[in-house]
């Protein structure tokens, strides 16, 4: 197709992407540099009988002026990145200095929020992530094995926890596990423990939402891989049954090798998405016990008095970071690929 | 798997069989018990003292005298005005669908039928674009928007949405043009159609499989969305799913959580039937990237 007829073709959805995807992220990169203004204080003498005081006060009219003039706030340079509710660049070094052991240096950074959403966010991923391929790999297989005439309605049960959005399917799990609910009733009643709540124990509130993830990706995996099997050759699996193969060693040896590229590609799929995890946090209330990066930014957001921007870019930029080292090694190996075939 | 000449011992078969069992059952039942709680009285549904109320309808039977009420669907309906959120929802939806539809598949119809460099690094552009988590893009959305005074009306949401949605669109589109033979727009060059020409009376008619896998995609991103909806649109413009959150979170315990209750099943129910029709189409969508990839 020639350039010009290329360039129109290409044009409306080019620009939508430019618009939308590209300017927003170069949008975030500059607000990161800035933090929003001070409130401005004035001192007001207050004279009664009983003598003159002198307090400090926000003078609201000099602020909302300022504000209004540089609404973007004031340039803050990596400022915003290095404190307190960010990269914490100080008080790292400062515990750095008066921990005893690492563990207590590291307990410490893990407080601060930062941190702790990094943390969180890693774990969830770390587990999720090697569970979904798994659960999905075994879905696809014995379904596989299920006569073909029943298996569309199996596959529709299969992907329902899929295709609800993250904070409905959070939600109806939340409503179930909850200590009113039917499973957190049940269990309450099984461990002999009337005050076992989900809310209250950090540990279980990670692990719940760990098992949510797993829940809502594994289908993706599945539909993925089950495409997949029904590529797998027969002869091969025909001759390795001849020589006396048993049922794991054929899909080790044969289906396993044949579908690597797939699940290379779910892993990293389910990677990326598992990064951004924000949804089952609204869903399950979990604030107060698991933070992501994700969230941190919508709490900047939807903050009461002024909306964060500088702090809300700089998390997203960090995110994005993050984001671009998972995508590394595939966009390495295309770029390969591409320089192999040219 | 059916390989002819493998037979399977029975207690295999039955291992089998009782792990599918147990595996829909985790996966369906948190939705039937939400849609048969969904018709019951919050005392039941979310009951403190024995969760077999839920079933037994006890608390339901006592406040309103039957074993099923609708109070939750109306009250969430009308009361929580769920009606307009779920009229903004067709609105976003049917919008988001058929615009980045429409732009998909001009784009993804040329990078199919250039072979120049650029198209490649298009491509991976839209995969990059494809893997930012939306939350970073929507803080970048926030401060222009205010500023331009854009913020909180739907043609806003929607056009962010399509922008949103073009990546997975031309991934999918790109592949499926792939499919279609070259020889078919080319006889048509020939004989001194212009491209666009070519577009619209050779493409357009085969087209049609591909577009409604990518249509179902749309859709579902538009239905689903969360982040973009609740931090772009003000209160009376919300959609489904920050509705649901927005009956959550101000009045938990004023007797809303069964709003939320009845809502969710409310919004899921379209999707599940979508889905029970387009299952196919939606399957061939998520793996045609993973299979020629």
């Amino acid at each position: 197709m020639p350039n010009r007829s290329f360039f129109w073709f290409f044009l409306p959805a080019g620009l939508a992407m430019i618009l939308f995807i590209g300017l927003p992220i170069i949008s975030t990169g500059v607000q990161s540099f800035y933090a929003q203004h001070d409130q401005i204080l004035v001192e007001v003498k207050k004279c009664d009988p009983f003598g003159c005081k002198v307090s400090v006060v926000v003078d609201q009219e000099a602020t909302s002026k300022v504000r209004d003039e540089k609404p973007l706030g004031k340039f803050n340079g990596f400022g915003t990145y290095i404190d307190r509710n960010h990269l914490a660049v100080d008080q790292v070094s400062e515990f750095w200095d008066e921990s005893k052991s690492i563990g207590d240096f590291i307990n410490k950074v893990g407080n601060l929020p930062f941190y702790k959403a990094l943390v969180f966010t890693l774990t969830y991923c770390v587990f999720v992530t090697p569970c979904v391929l798994l659960l999905g790999f075994i879905i696809a297989l014995s379904l596989n094995a299920i006569s073909r005439k029943i298996r569309g309605p199996l596959i529709f049960g299969t992907i329902l926890p899929m295709i609800v959005t993250p904070l409905v399917g959070s939600l109806v799990l939340f409503w179930m596990i909850d200590a009113e609910g039917i499973i957190g009733a049940n269990l309450q009643m099984l461990m002999n423990d009337p005050y076992l709540s989900l809310k209250s124990s950090k540990t279980l509130m990670w692990i719940t939402i760990i098992i949510y993830g797993i829940w809502h990706h594994s289908p993706f995996a599945f539909v993925v891989f089950y495409a997949a099997l029904q590529t797998v050759p027969q002869e091969p699996l025909e001759a390795s049954i001849i020589d006396g193969a048993s049922r794991f060693q054929r899909v080790k040896h044969i289906v396993l090798p044949h579908i690597y590229p797939v699940v290379t590609f779910v892993a990293l799929i389910s990677l990326m998405d598992n990064f951004r995890v924000f949804e089952p946090i609204i869903g399950f209330s979990a604030e107060g016990s698991a933070q992501s990066l994700s969230w941190l930014i919508y709490d900047n957001l939807v903050n009461e008095e002024v909306i964060l921007f500088g702090s809300a870019a700089a998390t997203s930029i960090m995110t994005i970071v993050g984001i671009s080292i998972i995508l590394a090694p595939v966009l390495i190996r295309t770029w390969r690929e591409f320089k192999t075939n040219r | 798997m059916d390989y002819g000449l493998d037979k399977k011992s029975n207690s295999l078969k039955t291992s089998n069989t009782i792990f599918i069992v147990i595996w829909l059952l985790i996966a369906c039942f948190p939705f039937i018990w939400t849609f048969w709680g969904s018709f019951k009285v919050r005392a039941d549904f979310f009951s403190r003292a024995d969760w077999w109320y839920a079933i037994t309808a006890f608390n339901t039977f006592i406040e309103t005298g039957a074993k099923f009420t609708t109070e939750a669907y109306s009250g969430a309906w009308f009361e929580g005005e769920f009606w307009k959120a779920s009229r903004n929802t067709v609105i976003v939806t049917i919008s988001v669908v058929s615009i980045s539809l429409f732009l998909g598949t001009l784009g993804a119809y040329a990078l199919s039928r250039s072979t120049k460099n650029y198209a490649f690094w298009l491509l991976i552009i839209a995969l990059i674009f494809r893997a930012m988590p939306h939350i970073t893009l929507v803080s970048g959305y926030l401060f222009p928007f205010f500023q331009l005074q854009i913020w909180g009306i739907l043609p806003t949401t929607i056009v962010v949405l399509v922008a949103i949605n073009q990546p997975f669109t031309l991934w999918l589109l790109y592949s499926f043009f792939k499919t279609v033979p070259k020889e078919l727009d080319e006889s048509a060059l020939i004989d001194g159609c212009s491209y666009f020409q070519t577009f619209r009376h050779i493409i357009m008619p085969v087209m049609w499989p591909g577009v409604i896998t990518a249509g179902l995609f749309s859709l579902m991103l538009a239905y689903n969305d969360f982040t973009v909806t609740a931090l772009l649109l003000n209160q009376e413009n919300h959609t489904m799913v920050p509705k649901i959150q927005s009956y959550l979170g101000t009045n938990q315990h004023e007797g809303n959580l069964m709003w939320a209750v009845s809502s969710v099943v409310s919004a899921t129910a379209p999707l599940f039937i979508l889905v029970m029709f387009f299952q196919r189409q939606i399957i061939s969508g998520l793996t045609a990237g993973a299979i020629k990839g």
